[in-house]
C-alpha cells in the first residue's frame, strides 16, 4: 500500500516538474509581432532571418489583420503591431510609429482575361456594381465577377481609400485574406480582385493601371496610385529587441530582403 | 392506378440500392481523392522536418507536435470530468430531475457548432484570462467541445457493465466506491477507451475552434503558452491561400491516415470487448 | 474514516457531474455578455430584419446572412435526406451483419474527416463544374449545399441505421406474416416505428449543417446579400463571424458576437426539437 502511494506520489511529481520545465523552457528575450495578414509572411521571413543571426530571441509572429495589429499594440498583447493602411484609425495616434517597408496593391484578373489594362474610374464602376460585363472594358461577353476584402481588412480599406468613393456591390465575393482573393481569381477565368505587390504569382495577371504596371520605379517615382505604407507600431518607443528587430528590417539587408520579395522599401 | 405491390418492391429497391451507390461512391471518391493526390508526397522528410517559407516548401513537423498535443491537453482535462459525470450519472444517483438536467446540458454542449466555442474560447481564455493564443487556451476550449462525447460513451460503456458484477462486489462488503474503481471502471474501459479515441478525432479535425484560441503559429511551442498550428489549421491556411498545392494534399493525406488509425484502433479496441463480453 | 472518504468521493462526482452544465453557462453567458448589449443598442429590428451590412458605416443588418444559413441548410438537407435515408434503409434492412460491420467504421470515417479537406475539394472539384456547366461565379449556394449535404451523411446514416436497427423484428415478421411484399413492410411497419429516431437524426444533421464553418466559408463566396438563385453567392451566420472576427474592433466585432448570438438561439431551438424527437422514441 504504502508503495503505492510512494508511486504515485513520484509521478506526481514528474508531472509537475514536466510543467515547469514546459512552462519556462527557453531563456532569452521574446516579443510578439502581430498584424497584418498581408506583411506577415515578409515579417515571419525577416524574423528568421534575424533569429538565424541572433540566437537565444524568439520572434513569434502572428497574423490577425491591421486592426488586429493595432488593438494588440494598444493593448500590450503584442510587442510589434504590423498595420498596412493608408489612414490610421483614431485609436491609433497615440502609438508610436515606424514605416518599414511600401506595399503597392495589384488589381489581378486572370490570365484568360484579355483585358490588361484598367483606369481608375473603371475599377471604382466595377466595384460599384456599374460595370457588370467585361465587354464594356474592352473584354469578352462575361459576367465580371467582383472578388473583395471582408470589412475591416487593411487592403480593403486602403484600396477602397486611394479610388475613393466605392460602395462595394453587394454581389461581390468575399475573401478573407490575399492569398484566397488570388486563388478565387485564379480558379475564375472573369473575376477581378486586388491583392498586395509581393504576392503576385503565374496563376493570375497582374492590371496596369492607367497605363503603368506596378513596378518599383514607378512607385518610386509616385506614378503607380495603388500604394499603401506598412507600419509598425509600439505602445512606446521601441526598445531591447523591439527595437533591435525594427532597426534590422530598416537596414540595407532588412529592405534588400523586402525588396527580392516584392514589397518596395522605404529607403 | 395501383400498381401491384412487387413492381413497387422493385422499384423502391433499385432507387434504394442506387442512392445507397451513389452514397458510397461520394464517400469512396472523397478518400481516393485525397490520398491520391496526397500520398505520393509524404515520406518521413516530410513528417520531421519545419516547414520552410511558410509552409510552401519543407515539413510539417511543429503542426504534428500541435497535432498530438493540443487533443493530449484537452483529454488530460475534459476525461476526468467525463468519466466522472458519468460515473456520478450511473453509479451514484438515480434517473431524476437533476440528472435530466444533466443529459439535457450535455446534450446541447454537443450541438453547440464549433465556432460558438471558437468565440467563447477566444474572449474567455485568450482575451478575458490573457492567456494569449496559445496551447493551453486551444486545449481548454478542445476540452469543452469533447466533452459531452466523453460523458455519452463512457455512461454507454458503464450501463454496459452487467449489475450481476456489482451485486458481488456489494455482497462482498465493498463500498460503492471500492465497487467503481475495482469492478466498473475495470469493466468499462474498452468501451471509455473508444469514446476517447472518438474524441481525439474530433479534436484533431477540428479547424474554427482552433485557429481562434491556439493561434496559428509554425514555430515549434517551446511552452504551453506558445501559440501552435494544428494540422487541420495548417491545411485550412495552405489550401485557402494557395500557399502549396502539393504540401496541402500532403497534409491532408496525413489527416486522414490518423484519423484512420484512430478509428481502426477503436474498433478493434470496442471489438475485442465485445468479444471478451460474449465469451 | 471510509465512510468520510466515500461522502467525499460522492460530493467530487457531484461536483464533476455539472462541468457540462457548468460549462454550457459558461459559454451562453459569455456570448450573451458579448452580444446582446449590442443587439439592444442598435434595435433587434434593425439587426435581424435590415440586409444592409457594411460594419464600418454603422450598418449592421444580418438578415442576408439569416437567408443565406436557410438557403445553405435546406440544400444541404435537399441533398444529404434522400441519399441518407435511402442508404440507410438499404444497408440496415438488406445487409448482412458482417457486412455491417465494416460499413459502419467506414461511416463513421468519413464523419471524423475535418471539414476543410470536405471544403477543399469544394474548391477544386465542385465550384469550377459548376461554373462551368451552370454559369455564375461556381462559389455558390448550391456548392456549398452539396458540401454540406456530403458532411451531413454520415451522421444521418448513422442515426437511421440504428434507429431502424431498434425496431423490433416482430414488427417486419407481423407484416411479412399478413403476405406483405419486404418494401411494403419498410414503408407501413419500420419506418412508422423508427420514424423519431430518424427525425432526431436529420435534426442533429441540420445543426451540423448550419453550424459548419470552415467549409462553408470556402465554398459559399461569402457575398453579403440576399441570394436570388441557388446559383449566387451567399454568406450564411457561421461565415460571417469567421469571415470578419480577425479584423474586427469595437461595434464590429460586438456585431460578430451577437450573430453568434443568433446562430446559438437557432441551434439551441434545434437541439430542443432533436431531444423531444429523442424522448418520442424512447417513450414507445
Amino acid at each position: 500500500m504504502k508503495t503505492k502511494v510512494m508511486i504515485r506520489c513520484l509521478f506526481f511529481l514528474l508531472c509537475v516538474a514536466l510543467a515547469v520545465t514546459f512552462g519556462c523552457g527557453r531563456g532569452g528575450s521574446t516579443i510578439t509581432v502581430a498584424g497584418s495578414t498581408a506583411f506577415q509572411p515578409f515579417a515571419e521571413k525577416l524574423a528568421d532571418l534575424y533569429m538565424a543571426a541572433n540566437p537565444g530571441s524568439t520572434i513569434t509572429i502572428q497574423g490577425g489583420g491591421s486592426a488586429v495589429g493595432i488593438q494588440s499594440a494598444l493593448s500590450g498583447a503584442a510587442n510589434i503591431g504590423m498595420a498596412d493602411l493608408v489612414i490610421l484609425p483614431k485609436d491609433a495616434q497615440s502609438l508610436k510609429t515606424v514605416i518599414v517597408a511600401r506595399d503597392g496593391i495589384v488589381m489581378i484578373v486572370n490570365p484568360k482575361n484579355p483585358v490588361k489594362n484598367l483606369t481608375l474610374d473603371q475599377i471604382r464602376n466595377i466595384y460599384n456594381g456599374k460595370i457588370k460585363n467585361w465587354k464594356e472594358v474592352g473584354g469578352s461577353d462575361q459576367a465580371v465577377t467582383v472578388v473583395s476584402r471582408e470589412e475591416g481588412s487593411g487592403t480593403r480599406s486602403s484600396f477602397e481609400a486611394i479610388i475613393k468613393n466605392i460602395t462595394l456591390t453587394k454581389e461581390a465575393i468575399i475573401q478573407d485574406s490575399n492569398g484566397t482573393v488570388r486563388e478565387t481569381v485564379a480558379n475564375d477565368h472573369n473575376s477581378i480582385g486586388y491583392i498586395s505587390h509581393g504576392l503576385v504569382n503565374n496563376k493570375i495577371s497582374a492590371l496596369m493601371l492607367n497605363g503603368i504596371a506596378c513596378t518599383n520605379d514607378d512607385i518610386n517615382k509616385g506614378l503607380y496610385p495603388l500604394v499603401r505604407p506598412v507600419y509598425f507600431l509600439t505602445r512606446e518607443e521601441p526598445q531591447g529587441l523591439s527595437k533591435s528587430f525594427i532597426d534590422f528590417i530598416l537596414s540595407e539587408q532588412g529592405q534588400k530582403t523586402i525588396l527580392t520579395n516584392g514589397l518596395i522599401p522605404v529607403k | 392506378m395501383k400498381l401491384h405491390p412487387r413492381y413497387t418492391q422493385i422499384g423502391a429497391i433499385s432507387l434504394l440500392v442506387i442512392a445507397t451507390l451513389i452514397t458510397l461512391a461520394i464517400l469512396v471518391f472523397i478518400i481516393a481523392f485525397v490520398l491520391g493526390r496526397g500520398l505520393l508526397y509524404v515520406n518521413a522528410d516530410f513528417l520531421f522536418s519545419n516547414p520552410e517559407d511558410m509552409g510552401r516548401a519543407g515539413g510539417i513537423f511543429p503542426t504534428l507536435i500541435g497535432t498530438i498535443i493540443l487533443p493530449l491537453l484537452a483529454l488530460l482535462i475534459a476525461t476526468p470530468l467525463g468519466v466522472g459525470t458519468s460515473i456520478y450519472l450511473t453509479e451514484y444517483t438515480r434517473e431524476s430531475r437533476v440528472t435530466r438536467i444533466i443529459r439535457f446540458g450535455a446534450d446541447c454542449l454537443a450541438g453547440i457548432p464549433s465556432i460558438i466555442f471558437g468565440l467563447f474560447g477566444y474572449i474567455f481564455f485568450v482575451t478575458t484570462l490573457k492567456m494569449g493564443w496559445s496551447i493551453i487556451s486551444g486545449g481548454l476550449t478542445l476540452a469543452f467541445m469533447i466533452l459531452p462525447t466523453l460523458i455519452r460513451t463512457s455512461e454507454e460503456a458503464i450501463k454496459a457493465v452487467p449489475n450481476s458484477y456489482r451485486e458481488v462486489s456489494f455482497s462482498l462488503g465493498a463500498t460503492r466506491w471500492q465497487t467503481v474503481r475495482k469492478v466498473v471502471l475495470p469493466n468499462a474501459l474498452p468501451g471509455i477507451v473508444t469514446g476517447i479515441m472518438l474524441s481525439v478525432g474530433r479534436s484533431i479535425g477540428e479547424t474554427a475552434a482552433v485557429i481562434f484560441t491556439a493561434g496559428s503559429s509554425l514555430k515549434l511551442p517551446g511552452s504551453i503558452f506558445d501559440s501552435v498550428r494544428t494540422m487541420s489549421v495548417h491545411f485550412y491556411v495552405l489550401a485557402r491561400e494557395g500557399i502549396s498545392n502539393e504540401n496541402a494534399y500532403a497534409t491532408a493525406a496525413v489527416l486522414v491516415i490518423s484519423i484512420l488509425s484512430i478509428n481502426l484502433v477503436s474498433y478493434w479496441i470496442m471489438n475485442r470487448f465485445i468479444a471478451s463480453k460474449l465469451k | 474514516m471510509k465512510i468520510f472518504s466515500e461522502m467525499a468521493i460522492r460530493r467530487v462526482l457531484t461536483g464533476i457531474a455539472f462541468s457540462a452544465i457548468a460549462m454550457l453557462i459558461l459559454i451562453i453567458l459569455f456570448i450573451l455578455k458579448e452580444g446582446l448589449p449590442f443587439i439592444f443598442q442598435i434595435g433587434p429590428g434593425n439587426f435581424l430584419l435590415s440586409s444592409d451590412w457594411s460594419p464600418l458605416n454603422g450598418k449592421f443588418g444580418i438578415f442576408a446572412m439569416i437567408v443565406g444559413s436557410l438557403w445553405v441548410t435546406a440544400g444541404a438537407l435537399f441533398i444529404g435526406l434522400p441519399l441518407g435515408l435511402a442508404g440507410a434503409i438499404f444497408l440496415a434492412e438488406f445487409l448482412p451483419r458482417w457486412a455491417m460491420r465494416i460499413i459502419k467504421p467506414t461511416i463513421e470515417l468519413l464523419a471524423g474527416i475535418p471539414s476543410v479537406v470536405y471544403g477543399f475539394i469544394g474548391v477544386m472539384v465542385l465550384a469550377p463544374i459548376i461554373r462551368d456547366s451552370l454559369g455564375g461565379p461556381g462559389l455558390s449556394i448550391m456548392a456549398a449545399s452539396i458540401i454540406l449535404g456530403v458532411m451531413i451523411l454520415p451522421t444521418i446514416l448513422s442515426i437511421s441505421i440504428d434507429s431502424i436497427k431498434a425496431v423490433p423484428n416482430s414488427y417486419r415478421e407481423g407484416s411479412f406474416a399478413l403476405g406483405a411484399t419486404h418494401w411494403q413492410t419498410i414503408h407501413m411497419a419500420v419506418l412508422p416505428a423508427a420514424k423519431s429516431g430518424i427525425i432526431a437524426g436529420i435534426i442533429l444533421g441540420l445543426g451540423r449543417a448550419i453550424g459548419e464553418t470552415m467549409a462553408v466559408i470556402m465554398v459559399v463566396g461569402n457575398a453579403a446579400k440576399i441570394p436570388a438563385s441557388v446559383l449566387d453567392s451567399a454568406r450564411p451566420l457561421t461565415a460571417n463571424i469567421a469571415l470578419e472576427m480577425g479584423y474586427a474592433t469595437g461595434m464590429h466585432r460586438q456585431a460578430l458576437f451577437a450573430t453568434g448570438v443568433v446562430l446559438l438561439i437557432i441551434i439551441m431551438m434545434l437541439n430542443f426539437a432533436a431531444n423531444t424527437a429523442i424522448k418520442n422514441m424512447v417513450k414507445k
